[in-house]
């Protein structure tokens, strides 16, 4: 038999879901969350974020301080791990050294009610669908660590789990493993339909695998939304600054008309999409490779100096010097005649930069 | 080089008859007088020609000495007079025994000797060691080990001690087991010594006795069973439950370091014995005359549990906790309820503790000495078997070299059945990053057993170790119960005359002869079980996998057989040191230097090899590297050496009693002495000062080690830094 949809994913759903640690450590602060079923949601943040004690709290590690918690319409809050229909693959992969490949992957479907032959025979399916048929009969110990990070993920994916919880799943593995191994379960994923939760504090992996992505900061969540929502419009200084590259930039809110705001950053004005700013002070986030270098004088930009002129194959590096202080900017053009120590004239791209709260 | 013609020409050669650390052959006839006189003089006075070969391969070096270091011929000159010198220096050892020639064609050739040859004083030792240098460095120069003048001869060092102190004896115990009465060697002795009835015998199964190898075996095995599965309880009571005194019960595990061996079957016959509290109690309340129950298999049993569990503790509490709880929650979330996770996932992975647990509760069972001599009644075991050969009327030491034979079988038999169970299955951790989480709950169908069991066996102990102090202030236990001080007053009874105290109790000279010892043999076995560790962790060479083999195989031996093989060894020319202090002090150092070794690579493996390359590249010497980069940061590592080692030149008994002599009695032997008297109070007022002793060591350590902590946090946290990729 072959593991082919997955008839059993489920949604999940988090409503003021609070857990602290000792009297008042708040590891995760009134989150309410709804990941729909079959999706791919990753939990992406700084480490002590709180995004895995939420994946523990969906898998049944962690119990809620408040709060609900429900996969599909089942409200497991107070269930352990074992009675709850969820399955984890963990950062270390938690393989058990002493049983072989078939006896780690069967291990969970043996407590599943499974018949003998019928365990054995899904137990090689899990192994046949990521590529390791033939090896049941070595030990974890024998396996390269790519290998063993697929027998953890067959072991999960047999049990056909409402939920599949990733923790960290590729930070033990080199970074060419990585982007194939990730693309290995984004097809997975897809192909059975599976509900899979995924925590991260890489973001470009998280930008990689998503249908959506939850950025959390201290213990809440940060902004929400699909990867392309959080690159072009982050919500917040955190955000921006931490997926991918931004300068973040003082300025001013001038006037608010509508949806459209009109900023200015010393001599430099421009109007914005308002992101619900009042006037007054905030902030601008760009991308270095939103922001435009011009060697002759223009009226409306802002002066600089290169500080720094870097060549990395694929793209130049700026590191400019202002008056609201350093900026980093990268261009295509490689044959930039631009060099260190050249006075420019800066400006965005349009619909590069962003207002943010702080 | 120096040393070597110092130890030839100026200090005496043979060993002095008043002892190692009497300096006065200075007065009396040196250098002329032939008992004191160095080597040189000897042969100059053509007394002992057989010395004067040692002279051209002492000058060879001397050619050397201009020549420069990658110099084909520096390496020669130095590893052929090394080799040479030291294989005649032991050869000519070995050739003269203590009737004068041993090989007849050699008595042909240099004549009859008038007098016999003593072992080997400061001379031969500072000779034989110049040689053993001479000859690593000559290796060293050839290129072996990056060329590294430290590292090949502190190898070649510990390899020499190791086979004069280990090998040596081992090997020639077994030979004396082929001995007959009149010296020859033959199989049939031993074989008829082995299969004794007395060793083999199977008449308990019919209501008789059982040979003693079968007492031993099941004894053991018992033994080595029971504690693994209290020490699991206790390991699982500290861990997995919410069981809030943690500290105390690990506290619980310094007491059988501290408790000399036999303390608590002393204890037990107070409890138990014919006149015990216990015994009279039931009796009384049964009604029925109190017996002798305890006394053999039941009392040994109980008081080697008491003993030996909080080892099998110790060392199952790392592996209980070193399970990643990662393990147990990936079962947890694979659908595996608490109850089938411990039992396939939490227990199998324990299984090399288990194993080790029941192999030391085996080994120490085996080996254990004090408590079957107390408690043991008709019920005789191997170690005591070997004590009565050796002391007793019979004074058989080939049939005492045979029970150390089995003895050794035993537990080498049983290292071998360790191996063999664990497999080749990996049990270790892989990938150990980012393991957080915490243990699971035990399941409650075997958390309340547990608890009960610990429980019940925690009042067991603390009952055992009432008793200990209690029974010491008893003037006669059972019999009058009046408390005194009268037991102390004669152990340790002091005087304020007018030249100064006077030490006037019965017990202060072996007090002090051991604590004299133990001061000695401590910081001995910490070096050497350091720079072993330092060797073994830090270094490659050819044969390292022997070389540890060979550091550990002493502690696999009972003690009993290290005493024995000791005798039987060191009585004669070239090393005679029996009787003297010095072989009390090199059997604590080669009992005691597995432990210093495994703490040492312990912490050693914590610290990261960049360490010492990057001083290596900064222009040190390994020697250099070891002295300012490895030492400080080993500081635990050193104190836990040191404390273990003193605490336990303190308390051993097995080895111990075959070594003494009048002039060096140690303390544990004249409380066995004073056993053997029946003047239990005594015997347990000297015990209890003993714990006294110790626990004010212990307590030093702990406070010494929690001063130096904080410089072992850093160190870890930047070893920790290095890991991370």
């Amino acid at each position: 038999m072959t593991l082919t949809g997955n008839q059993n994913a489920a949604s999940v759903s988090f409503r003021g879901v609070t857990k602290i640690y000792g009297t008042d450590v708040r590891a995760v602060d009134d989150i309410s969350v709804d990941i729909a079923a079959g999706t791919l949601v990753t939990l992406l943040g700084p480490s002590g974020c709180g995004k895995t004690t939420t994946l523990r709290l969906i898998a049944g590690l962690e119990m809620s301080s408040s709060g609900t918690i429900k996969i599909g319409d089942k409200d497991v809050t107070n269930l352990p791990a074992t009675d709850r229909d969820v399955s984890m693959v963990f950062q270390s992969y938690a393989l058990f050294p002493h049983m072989t490949v078939l006896e780690n992957v069967s291990y969970g479907l043996k407590f599943s009610g499974f018949r003998k032959a019928e365990t054995r025979e899904r137990a090689e399916a899990g192994l046949n669908l990521v590529g390791l048929s033939g090896y049941g009969d070595r030990l974890p110990s024998e396996l390269s660590g790519g290998q063993q990070q697929r027998v953890a993920v067959a072991r999960a994916l047999v049990l056909e789990p409402q939920v599949l919880l990733f923790d960290e799943p590729l930070s033990n593995l080199d970074a060419k493993l990585r982007r194939q191994v990730r693309e290995e379960i984004r097809e997975i994923q897809q192909n059975l339909g599976l509900t899979v939760v995924y925590v991260t504090h890489d973001q470009e992996e998280a930008l990689a695998v998503s249908d959506r992505i939850i950025v959390m900061n201290n213990a809440v969540i940060a902004q929400d939304g699909t990867p392309r929502e959080l690159y072009d419009a982050p919500a917040n200084r955190f955000v921006a600054d931490f997926i991918g590259e931004a300068n973040i930039l003082d300025c001013t809110v001038l006037t608010i008309t509508g949806d459209v705001a009109d900023v200015r950053i010393g001599q430099y004005e421009l109007r914005l999409p308002s992101s619900g700013l009042e006037p007054g002070k905030a902030f601008i986030g760009i991308r270095p490779n939103r922001i435009e270098l011009h060697e002759a004088d223009r009226d409306n930009s802002i002066a600089g100096t290169i500080l720094r002129q870097t060549y990395v194959g694929k793209h130049l590096e700026f590191t400019l010097a202002t008056d609201h202080g350093e900026m980093f900017a990268t261009t295509g053009d490689v044959n930039s005649p631009l060099s260190t120590g050249d006075t420019v004239s800066i400006t965005f791209a349009s619909g590069g930069p962003v207002l943010l709260a702080d | 080089m120096i040393v070597g013609w110092a130890g030839f020409c100026i200090v005496p050669w043979y060993g002095i008859e008043d002892g190692f650390f009497s300096f006065a052959w200075l007065f009396e006839g040196f250098p002329f007088d032939g008992d004191v006189a160095p080597g040189l003089f000897l042969v100059l006075q053509g007394e002992k020609l057989w010395l004067a070969p040692i002279i051209p391969f002492l000058a060879g070096p001397l050619l050397a000495v201009g020549k420069k270091r990658d110099d084909q011929a520096y390496a020669t000159i130095l590893i052929l007079c090394g080799a040479l010198g030291f294989a005649w220096l032991i050869a000519q050892g070995f050739s003269i025994g203590i009737r004068g020639w041993q090989l007849g064609w050699l008595e042909t050739l240099f004549g009859p000797l008038g007098d016999r040859q003593f072992g080997m004083g400061y001379g031969g030792l500072l000779v034989a060691t110049a040689f053993l240098f001479f000859f690593t460095q000559g290796i060293a120069a050839r290129g072996a080990v990056n060329g590294d003048i430290f590292v090949v001869g502190a190898i070649g060092f510990v390899i020499a001690i190791v086979t004069i102190f280990v090998f040596y004896p081992i090997l020639n115990m077994l030979a004396s087991a082929f001995i007959t009465q009149d010296n020859t060697y033959s199989i049939v002795v031993f074989v008829e010594k082995f299969t004794d009835r007395r060793l083999w015998g199977l008449g308990c199964l019919s209501g008789g006795r059982c040979g003693a190898a079968w007492n031993s075996l099941i004894l053991a095995i018992l033994v080595g069973a029971l504690t693994t599965i209290l020490g699991l309880i206790f390991a699982l009571v500290v861990t997995r439950t919410g069981f809030r005194f943690k500290r105390s019960l690990r506290a619980m595990t310094v007491l059988p370091i501290i408790t000399p061996p036999f303390v608590i079957g002393l204890a037990i016959i107070l409890l138990f014995g014919q006149s015990g509290t216990i015994t009279r109690f039931v009796a009384d309340l049964i009604d029925v005359t109190p017996g002798r129950w305890v006394y053999g298999l039941p009392g040994v049993l109980i008081a080697q549990l008491l003993a030996f569990t909080p080892i099998a503790f110790l060392v199952l509490i790392g592996v209980v906790e070193g399970v990643s709880p990662s393990m147990e929650e990936a079962a947890q979330t694979l659908r595996a309820n608490r109850w089938n996770t411990f039992r396939t996932v939490s227990l199998p992975l324990m299984r090399p503790g288990l194993a080790n647990a029941f192999l030391l509760g085996f080994i120490e069972s085996m080996a254990d000495f004090g408590n079957p001599l107390v408690l043991g009644g008709n019920f005789d075991v191997l170690s005591t078997e070997i004590f009565f050969a050796i002391v007793g009327a019979q004074y058989d030491q080939g049939r005492a070299a045979v029970l150390a034979l089995v003895l050794l079988a035993f537990t080498l038999g049983a290292f071998y059945a360790q191996r063999f169970w664990l497999g080749k299955k990996s049990y270790t951790t892989m990938t150990g990053k980012g393991d957080s989480g915490v243990h699971p709950l035990l399941p409650s169908g075997l958390s309340i057993p547990v608890l009960l069991v610990a429980g019940i066996w925690t009042v067991f102990t603390a009952t055992i170790y009432m008793m200990i102090i209690y029974g010491s202030f008893v003037e006669l236990w059972g019999v009058n119960n009046d408390l005194t001080f009268k037991h102390y007053l004669t152990a340790f009874a002091m005087k304020f005359g007018e030249e100064g105290i006077r030490w006037t109790g019965s017990a202060w000279d072996s007090f002090w002869t051991t604590l004299q010892i133990a001061a000695m043999a401590a910081p001995l076995t910490a070096i050497v079980g350091l720079v072993t560790a330092y060797l073994l962790t830090r270094q490659n060479f050819a044969g390292k996998n022997a070389f540890e083999f060979g550091t550990m195989l002493s502690f696999a031996i009972p003690g009993t057989v290290i005493g024995v093989s000791y005798i039987l060894a060191f009585n004669v020319p070239p090393i005679e040191i029996t009787g003297t202090g010095i072989i009390l002090v090199v059997s604590f150092i080669f009992r005691n230097m597995p432990v210093g070794v495994r703490a040492g690579i312990a912490s050693m493996s914590q610290l990261d090899k960049s360490l010492d390359e990057s001083s290596l590249t900064l222009g040190a010497n390994s020697w250099q590297t070891f002295l300012n980069v490895i030492l400080p940061l080993l500081k635990p590592a050193i104190l836990a050496a040191l404390v273990y080692s003193f605490v336990r030149a303190m308390t051993a008994i097995s080895a111990v009693i075959f070594l003494v002599s009048a002039d060096y009695n140690m303390a544990t032997s004249y409380i066995i002495g004073r056993v053997e008297n029946n003047d239990y109070g005594l015997a347990i007022a000297y015990s209890t000062s003993l714990i006294v002793v110790m626990l004010a060591a212990v307590g030093l350590l702990q406070i010494l080690v929690g001063r130096t902590n904080v410089g072992r946090r850093m160190s870890q946290s930047r070893t920790n830094l290095a890991e991370t990729p």
